[in-house]
């Protein structure tokens, strides 16, 4: 192997990586916030909604679930127009990534809410609470809780899967190292840093997630 | 300007998509092969191997599958090789399904209770007899569902591969897209494609799990 590693580009083009870096953190940001406020709503509806309502939920978490999300992107970005919804790459990707992640996460939280003892909804019924009530100030939380760490995977996985969105011409990280590679010739440095921002990225991500979670869920004193 | 029936589009399509369910089982098989050396190594007395695995999972775990794709295609192209799409996409689908696999499969023997090591080991059985014989039987069963729900992570995997110029379903409805000018046609019947291929897995994964709950509780 007679290849010379030369990463002397990184001077020129360091800040096309740090817009990337930039657009991939907003659009996990959006992503993550609407995505799981999309993914409570369809547990909700999943596990205690109208029951007309919940085959649709199902065909759409389903849908969702077996196809690939490439596909889900270039369905919203090159397909929808001919609906008349004309998106901007931005928007594409950002709505792929909500379509996506609520349809994982409802998955997720769904299960949390059906771990939620019966005596839970049984209380609050006891305090003239409304199903939606209770659901609302009762099981929510607890639920979430019980089933964040699980959340906090999801969302990692989807910020790495975001990675395609460079493929609409979306100019995030794996766009960004296309560009330079394809002007500066050096593929392998190119991708070799791209991953390992990816790499720190996720696990920054992970230990966000978890923090996030130390302040929203109430801390029992140990007793 | 031709036109294209539905049919022709479809036609074409589902001959792609053989290239799909060929990546996927090569991927898939070979993956869970790496998979259980990597179990293996992440259950080994010996600490440097159980290191090696973690890092190993870590890391594949960690980054994008797009950017194993792309390392995989430009960096063997450094040694000199001439890389095809194809090797490329077999080699990083390989090892990135290798990382969950053995992940997905350590979580299932680490669900077996430690008595059962013990009375195995108090048997006077080596590590891996007792892996053979009293461990890996009842992880198995464990193993079932999780693994089954990953196949359609590989399936869906399988869909970036596209993205380096392997031509399978995702790249078929790029190129008819180009020749039809009917995007919103177009990907919805790959997606329903992959629909087809993915939801009897899902839900198979479901069933089973089911099963093998029910059965657990009869103990």
């Amino acid at each position: 192997m007679n290849y010379q590693f030369e990463f002397g580009w990184l001077f020129e083009y360091y800040p096309q990586i740090v817009k990337g870096i930039g657009i991939t953190i907003q659009l996990i940001a959006v992503g993550a916030l609407a995505g799981i406020s999309l993914g409570i709503v369809c547990a909700w509806v999943r596990a205690l909604g109208p029951a007309w309502l919940k085959p649709v939920v199902a065909a759409y978490v389903e849908l969702i679930r077996n196809t690939p999300f490439l596909i889900q992107l270039f369905f919203i970005f090159f397909g929808l127009p001919s609906l008349g919804l004309q998106l901007s790459e931005l928007q594409a990707a950002n709505l792929a990534m909500i379509v996506n992640l609520g349809a994982y996460s409802s998955e997720i939280i769904r299960a949390g809410i059906q771990a939620t003892p019966k005596g839970q909804f049984e209380a609050g019924a006891s305090l003239a609470m409304t199903p939606f009530e209770t659901f609302r100030h009762v099981v929510l939380v607890p639920s979430l809780q019980r089933i964040w760490p699980a959340l906090s995977s999801q969302v990692v996985i989807v910020m790495l899967g975001s990675a395609v969105v460079s493929q609409i011409a979306a100019e995030d990280l794996t766009f960004a190292a296309n560009f330079i590679q394809s002007r500066t010739f050096r593929a392998f440095e190119a991708y070799f840093i791209s991953t390992a921002v990816y790499l720190i990225l996720a696990i920054l991500l992970r230990q966000v997630l978890g923090m996030v979670g130390w302040f929203i869920f109430p801390r029992r004193a140990a007793r | 300007m031709i036109e294209f029936t539905i049919w022709d589009i479809l036609r074409n399509l589902l001959l792609a998509t053989r290239w799909t369910i060929v990546l996927s089982l090569v991927s898939f098989i070979g993956g869970g092969l790496v998979g259980l050396a990597l179990l293996f190594s992440r259950l080994s007395r010996r600490k440097w191997m159980r290191a090696l695995a973690k890092y190993y999972i870590e890391l594949f775990q960690g980054t994008p599958l797009l950017m194993q794709l792309f390392i995989a295609f430009f960096g063997l192209g450094l040694f000199g090789i001439d890389v095809p799409a194809w090797l490329a996409a077999g080699l990083a689908l390989i090892l990135w399904s290798a990382a969950f696999l053995g992940e997905i499969w350590r979580g299932c023997v680490e669900a077996i209770a430690k008595g059962q090591w013990e009375a195995s080991a108090s048997l006077g059985m080596g590590r891996l007899q007792q892996m053979r014989y009293v461990i890996l039987p009842q992880a198995m069963r464990i193993a079932v569902p999780p693994t089954v729900g990953f196949s359609v992570q590989v399936i869906k995997g399988t869909a970036l591969t596209s993205i380096i110029g392997f031509v399978e379903l995702s790249k078929a409805g790029t190129v008819v897209t180009n020749a039809t000018f009917q995007p919103f046609t177009v990907y919805g019947l790959v997606a329903l494609i992959y629909f087809a291929l993915c939801w009897p897995l899902s839900k198979s994964s479901q069933i089973l799990e089911r099963k093998l709950n029910v059965a657990h509780r009869n103990h």
